[in-house]
């Protein structure tokens, strides 16, 4: 048997998007062959985050979510982030804190934190490293990146905390 | 790298009902929930080829609610991040609270579910240890109707459970429990997050003073099942507590379990460890 | 200025990665794409039987090739030229590429390897560097006569074994290459690397093409730590094969299991020692016998041998010293570059052995090193007299000081007899030579041009690939800072060998310390042109640079200036006895890590590290910061989590699942400081510090667990099965 392709409506960033696929293909390979390059492949076991994007608001690895789970989605992927060039809290904190070093698992680990600072609006460190666990970094060590979230939560007035 | 489809579908069932006809008459119909364990599956090219039938957007498979004898219902879709955050469950079943938080990370937690966990059957699961101290009925739903039965009767090898063509695990039930019970949950991974179990222990225990009234002792990563450690349990049930019961319960352990060695430790480092967490639980209540 | 040398100056291209934008490999799609896939050798050796296409497919679909097919010569070109790009006859190790496959449609592609199959006819694999009877490289180091000293019955003999397992160097984004192939123009490709030179200098023998004819471009590269210094040139020869054959444009991106069964990881180790101490703890004599792993292939063995034997003895004032070292052969992949190349494993061992030779005379760990520690004027094993300053005696101070040592000693050592986890502190002293071995920099000769652009601004051009350590940024500060301009006016040319001169390798720590100081040179020759042109007056304005700079371009069609490396003065090194001045010059070290080890589950964690060095000068304190944290994390996982599985020479623990590198949960604040004592020939001061952070962690740990528990640990990693072996055994 082979599946028919699947037409899945979902809105990306904001607007309305149309994915097509089988409906067992990955989210991420949907979303990348859309242009959305910044969702990357670091794994393809969930275990990195480097896939990580946001769907109806909570924190997805889109390497483990089939395409049919995306129909009717509002998602979020690292280029929804920034208004035009006006650089989202997090992402200024992670470029003024050195977040970034190679940047391959940034997207995700922005995300990750965008989603942590959503739920827990007052992390401590703790609850940053908790909140982090699940995006593995090889570069930093994660120290940048846990005071770039905890910067970040500083700076952020409760309009950019609901975006 | 880009998963092989040939051979797969997955079709996305409006209602309960319909996806239920579906696994009864398609041979090749399988469950799909989260797609955490699955898609990982699929991923490394092992998934068997099928219809997958999703039922994550069945809302009846999904919620957690008080039962009318004061126990908990877990319906099958309920992922880990609302167990986690649920105060029902911090309220009365912390142990499973505790596992939803070891399960992968957020976005993992996110997506996996309970009825998932469950029905990947893994003897690593971090929730199955909780359920069996617990007391948990598992409820499966076909075509044909609704069966129940105690969770510890579910798994019956490696990998092996009671589920019978075309059935789903439906909901989990958990009993309410006498005020006084102390729960211990620790699970011993890899590293702190993100870790596959080498030895889960879920344990609670009721103390008539220094009599223990009552026991529960559910351990996972140390044999085909998540299991139940009978023999320690009645090392210790309705004993007054002490450090030569707790080296009897202890003992006890290694008849219980039958760990193997495997990529992740030894069976000999799981033995061990699996009698030291018993031990250091109990030693807690002296 | 805010973004000169010694700021804190944002990363270049920062913005480009945290906002999706920036483009690696796998996110550009070449018009007509093909997707390569790799078929590899099941088995660890053998003589390939045949090739079976599965009849059910129409192999028509798909371009193929195999060793045969290969229109230049079948050898990666890097030492010694022994690896195939495609096996023929025989494999040499399990994964081993035998035949290449391309699709246009990338599921085609993937599913291709379930319908190829090599029939290997099976040889005796050697499995184990201790079974290996071949040998790739060896070197000796001597100093003094050990023999002789050795038979001094007043001495105190400490022997003791080391070993270190296999490092996967998990860069989060796998190899990557694409290829392109055309007659007229040649092949060029674009991808995932270290090292843009290396492969074009390794593409034209295989295609057998003029490397006129070649150009490699690196796009943004999602970590390397040298697992993309070598291997991509395998990578790149396979994507340029496919590419040559079909016509098409082709991409080739490696999964994470295979790239982790597949590429190279860090050498394996195990060092003897034997040492004679005076019974106050001054170092006589020193004998080590150093072995590595190097898998079937040569590839860096030799170098990664160098510099591990040069390492060995440390930190310390020892009048004879003996190292032999020895790469082998053995049939696993083979082995290759990894962040301190050899340093790690061989300094592991010595630091572990120091703390043991404490603990044998009842001497305080920190006191042994201070009784034999190098100070200025003093000889290391090799024959190098050091003649900058160094102050390793101030450094453990700081660094002991910085981490409560002696407090924290005592207090564990009285809590710990009644504690369930058990705590330590442990330390280690070592340091890390900057820059290539020896006349290494001589030979590489490299060069970096800066260039006046139409506009008014600078442009660096250099093969020094930005891999997440700071290159971009480090450069521009650096010409910024010489230039008397903003950060925003210099740009950094993308690593393309059609555009950019050969800087040499992102390797061994030289890119700002060799590299950025030609950077420093070549600017200042830009600037030396503006003023001895009179374009400029000899005190300028940023806004006068760039109007001199533009007018000057408009009038002469261009302004360039070229720096080649010339090596410091009085530096002697004799490749033949390999003795002399090793390196230009060393940055020094002093780390020490607390634990708790709790004896319920045997696990070991790290929580707390303190880490002290002395650099030279900081560039930028964010990214110098990050390179130490982020050394320390890596050494971390070495140390206590990272396990390469082996069942008959293949990986079996190839998922990021079963292979455990620590998650944000699993490190402790990594807590650095930095020391400055400039050195000339690096710029602003700077020495090399990338690889510095990877040597010290691991013993650093093994001794504070050592601490802890009283147990004797000395094979890396330390699982916490080991830990439950040792305690069990005691």
């Amino acid at each position: 048997m082979t599946a028919t392709p699947a037409r899945i409506e979902c809105t990306i960033n904001g607007e309305p998007r149309a994915l097509e696929g089988h409906p067992m293909s990955r989210l991420l390979d949907a979303l990348r062959a859309a242009g959305l390059t910044g969702t990357k492949e670091g794994c393809g076991e969930g275990e990195c985050g480097a896939c990580a994007v946001l769907l109806d608001g909570t924190l997805v690895n889109s390497c483990l979510t089939p395409l049919a789970h995306a129909s009717r989605a509002a998602i979020t992927t690292i280029e929804g982030l920034a208004i035009r060039e006006q650089l989202h809290a997090v992402q200024q904190s992670f470029l003024e804190c050195g977040g970034a070093q190679c940047g391959i698992c940034t997207p995700g680990m922005v995300l990750a934190a965008v989603d942590l600072l959503r739920r827990v609006p007052n992390p401590t460190e703790d609850d940053v490293r908790a909140g982090l666990a699940g995006n593995l970094c090889r570069c930093t060590g994660y120290m940048r990146i846990f005071a770039a979230v905890l910067d970040a939560c500083r700076r952020m007035p409760a309009t950019n905390a609901e975006r | 790298m880009i998963p092989v489809l040939d051979g797969f579908d997955l079709i996305a069932p409006a209602s309960l009902d319909e996806a239920l006809r579906i696994l009864a008459s398609d041979r090749d119909a399988r469950p799909f929930a989260g797609g955490t364990d699955l898609m990982v599956v699929l991923e490394a090219g092992h998934l068997p080829p099928g219809r997958y039938v999703s039922l994550w957007a069945i809302r009846e498979l999904h919620g957690i609610a008080r039962d009318d004898r004061g126990g908990l219902v877990l319906n099958a879709l309920t992922s880990f991040s609302e167990i986690r955050e649920s105060p029902l469950v911090a309220d009365a079943f912390p142990m499973l609270a505790l596992a939803a938080r070891e399960i992968g990370g957020i976005a993992t937690q996110n997506r996996a579910t309970i009825g998932g966990n469950i029905a990947n059957a893994s003897p690593a699961a971090d929730s199955p240890p909780a359920l069996l101290a617990y007391d948990a009925e598992i409820e499966l739903l076909s075509i044909r109707g609704r069966r129940r039965m105690p969770y510890g009767d579910f798994h019956t090898g490696y990998k092996k459970m009671r589920l019978e063509p075309g059935e789903i695990v439906a909901r989990v039930v958990l009993p309410s429990r006498q005020v006084g019970w102390r729960d211990g949950y620790r699970k011993v991974g890899t590293r702190r997050a993100q870790a596959i179990s080498k030895v889960c222990l879920a344990a609670s225990v009721l103390m008539d003073g220094d009599d223990v009234a009552d026991v529960r002792l559910a351990l996972g990563s140390i044999a085909p099942t998540v299991v139940r450690c009978r023999a320690a349990e009645d090392a210790v049930r309705r004993r007054t507590l002490s450090e030569e019961v707790i080296a009897n319960a202890t003992r006890a352990v290694l008849t219980d379990i039958a760990p193997i060695d495997d990529i992740r430790s030894t069976a000999q480092y799981r033995s061990a460890v699996a009698q030291n967490l018993v031990a250091a639980f109990l030693r807690d209540s002296l | 200025m805010a973004t000169g040398v010694g700021q804190p100056a944002l990363r270049r291209e920062g913005r480009a990665k945290l906002t999706g934008r920036a483009l690696y490999v796998d996110d550009v799609a070449p018009a007509g794409l093909l997707h390569g896939t790799t078929i590899r050798s099941p088995a660890p050796r053998g003589t390939i039987r045949g090739i079976r296409f599965d009849p059910s497919i129409d192999w028509s679909e798909y371009t193929i090739v195999t060793a045969a097919d290969i229109p230049g010569a079948n050898v990666v070109k890097l030492i010694t030229e022994d690896q195939p790009y495609l096996a023929s006859g025989e494999v040499h190790h399990a994964e081993e590429p035998v035949a290449l496959v391309a699709h246009p449609d990338p599921m085609r592609a993937a599913a291709a390897r379930r319908h190829i199959t090599i029939d290997i006819d099976p040889l005796p694999a050697v499995l184990s560097m201790d079974d290996a009877d071949e040998v790739f490289k060896a070197y000796t180091v001597r100093k003094g006569d050990v023999d002789a000293a050795f038979a001094d019955p007043t001495l105190v003999v400490v022997h003791g074994e080391y070993s270190t397992g296999a490092q996967e160097q998990l860069y989060i984004e796998p190899n990557g290459m694409i290829a392109v192939f055309d007659a007229d123009t040649g092949v060029t490709v674009w991808g995932s690397m270290q090292c843009p030179y290396y492969i074009h200098g390794a593409l034209a023998a295989l295609l057998n093409v003029p490397d006129t004819r070649v150009r490699v471009v690196q796009m943004e590269t999602g970590g390397g730590f040298g697992g993309k210094e070598e291997y991509p040139t395998v990578i790149a020869g396979h994507a340029a094969l496919l590419a040559w054959k079909s016509g098409r444009p082709v991409k080739m991106i490696y999964g994470r299991a295979e790239d982790m069964a597949a590429t190279t990881k860090r050498h394996p180790s195990r060092t003897r020692h034997r040492t004679a101490v005076t019974r106050d703890g001054r170092l006589v004599a020193m004998d080590i016998d150093f072995l590595i792993d190097g898998g079937a292939y040569c590839t860096l063995s030799p170098v990664v041998l160098s510099r591990g034997t040069i390492h060995a003895a440390g930190p310390y004032d020892c009048p004879n010293v003996r190292v032999q070292g020895r790469a082998v052969r053995t049939n696993v992949p083979p082995n290759g570059a990894f962040r301190g190349f050899g340093a790690p494993q061989s300094i592991f061992a010595l630091e572990r052995h120091m703390d043991r030779i404490a603990a044998t005379l009842d001497i305080d760990p920190a006191e042994l090193r201070r009784r034999n520690f190098v100070h200025t004027g003093d000889t290391l094993a090799v024959g190098q007299t050091i003649r900058e300053p160094v102050d390793m005696d101030g450094l453990l101070s700081r660094a002991l000081e910085l981490s409560d040592y002696d407090a924290k000693r005592r207090e564990f050592a009285r809590a710990n007899p009644s504690a369930a986890v058990r705590k330590g502190v442990g330390l280690a002293t070592f340091m890390h030579g900057a820059g290539f071995t020896g006349s290494g920099e001589v030979h590489l000769s490299s060069v970096v041009a800066v260039e006046g652009t139409p506009e008014g601004s600078v442009r660096v051009l250099a093969a020094s690939t930005e891999i997440g350590q700071g290159t971009n940024t480090i450069f521009s500060q650096i010409a910024a800072e010489t230039l008397g301009v903003d950060i925003d006016d210099i740009e950094i040319a993308q690593p393309d060998t059609a555009v950019v001169p050969d800087s040499g390798p992102t390797v061994a720590s030289r890119t700002c310390m060799v590299v950025g100081k030609l950077v420093e040179s070549a600017s200042a020759g830009v600037r030396r042109i503006l003023v001895d042109s009179g374009y400029l007056p000899a005190s300028y304005t940023r806004a006068q640079f760039r109007d001199a700079c533009e007018r000057y371009v408009a009038r002469f069609g261009s302004l360039r200036s070229t720096s080649r490396y010339s090596p410091p003065p009085n530096v002697q090194w004799d490749d033949e006895t390999y003795t002399g001045d090793a390196y230009g010059t060393y940055a020094w070290a002093a780390y020490v890590a607390e634990v708790s080890v709790d004896l319920r589950t045997w696990q070991a964690h790290v929580d707390d590290f303190v880490a002290v060095q002395e650099v030279g000068r900081v560039i930028n304190p964010t990214l110098a910061q990050g390179q130490i944290e982020g050394g320390v994390a890596q050494a971390i996982g070495w140390a206590l989590y990272e396990e390469v599985v082996w069942r008959e020479g293949r990986m079996a623990n190839a998922q990021m699942t079963n292979y455990i590198m620590p998650t944000s949960m699993d490190l402790p604040a990594i807590r650095v400081q930095f020391e400055e004592v400039p050195y000339p020939g690096g710029p602003g001061g700077a020495k090399g510090i990338g690889e510095l952070p990877m040597d010290g962690a691991a013993p650093a740990i093994f001794n504070a667990v050592a601490h802890a528990t009283g147990l004797d640990p000395r094979d890396l990693p330390l699982t916490p099965e080991r830990i439950m072996a040792l305690w069990n055994a005691r």
